[in-house]
């Protein structure tokens, strides 16, 4: 609290109670982006649950369903053109990964209580970095760029 | 802890340390799950319908997958769950996203009990 009281932090902007049109000029340390993207994956991959369940059921039931599966990333499922089915499955890998590499690095930092400005901060861009990497790979896969 | 009679404790502050850790158990029971699929997907010969089907088809595989939806659905109702009580004020709008969330997570987990089962 004595960092607030001295003159040089009183210049400073104040943000309490961000309202939404703040949001732009509120500059996020790359934690809170991990942090906030970590609540927008999850919430994506939520609502896409019947989705994903529709693939498990259309991909193992049967041979048939399997066809229609592989299908779906030809042409489309019904008027929902493969494009978009791609596109929505690379928006549910990256949040899978950025999920599960912000997870990891919550249960790290759990672990080893490696909760230091510097720790938070770098470990934050290798989350971020790391998941976009990778997304980017898959992503090259699954439009058939090799 | 005494959850009943005069001498029970009406603070739940230890409901939040439960969930939390339920968070964090599911999450790693579902981050193992992520390893032993890949495992198996990245094994060498063809991927097709049958080598597909066939991972989910062992039993082992069977009882882990189920073990891993119901984690799911827990792990999912407790960050959705905080993503309506950070943000929504309003509790009437902030029970009914409530409802609709644990009726989504409980029809998603049947659905997905369905398919698991009758391979």
């Amino acid at each position: 609290m004595t960092d607030a009281t001295n003159s040089k932090a009183k210049n400073r902007p104040v943000y309490r109670n961000i309202h939404v049109t703040e949001i732009i000029s509120y500059r996020l340390p790359p934690a809170g982006v991990v942090s906030i993207l970590h609540r927008i994956s999850g919430l994506l991959m939520f609502l896409l649950l019947p989705f994903i369940i529709w693939m498990f059921d259309t991909s193992v039931s049967s041979e048939i369903s399997y066809e229609s599966f592989t299908n779906a990333f030809v042409a489309g499922i019904g008027f929902v053109p493969a494009w978009f089915v791609k596109l929505t499955v690379l928006g549910l890998i990256w949040g899978y990964l950025h999920h599960f590499i912000a997870g990891v690095r919550h249960l790290w930092m759990d672990a080893t209580h490696s909760v230091s400005k510097e720790q938070g901060h770098s470990s934050a861009v290798i989350t971020l970095a790391l998941s976009v990497l990778l997304t980017l790979l898959l992503g090259a896969k699954l439009f058939g760029l090799y | 802890m005494s959850t009943f009679g005069s001498k029970r404790i009406v603070v739940g502050a230890h409901y939040g340390l439960r969930d939390w850790l339920a968070q964090r158990v599911t999450a790693v029971l579902m981050a193992l799950f992520t390893v032993v699929l890949l495992a198996q997907f990245l094994m060498p010969g063809e991927l097709g319908y049958d080598r597909w089907a066939g991972i989910f088809s062992q039993q082992w595989m069977k009882v882990l997958t189920f073990v891993v939806i119901i984690s799911l659905a827990y792990h999912a109702w407790v960050g959705v769950r905080d993503i309506w009580m950070d943000y929504v004020k309003s509790v009437a709008l902030r029970l009914t996203l409530q409802v609709f969330t644990l009726v989504w997570l409980v029809g998603c987990a049947g659905w997905a009990i369905q398919v698991l089962w009758r391979l």
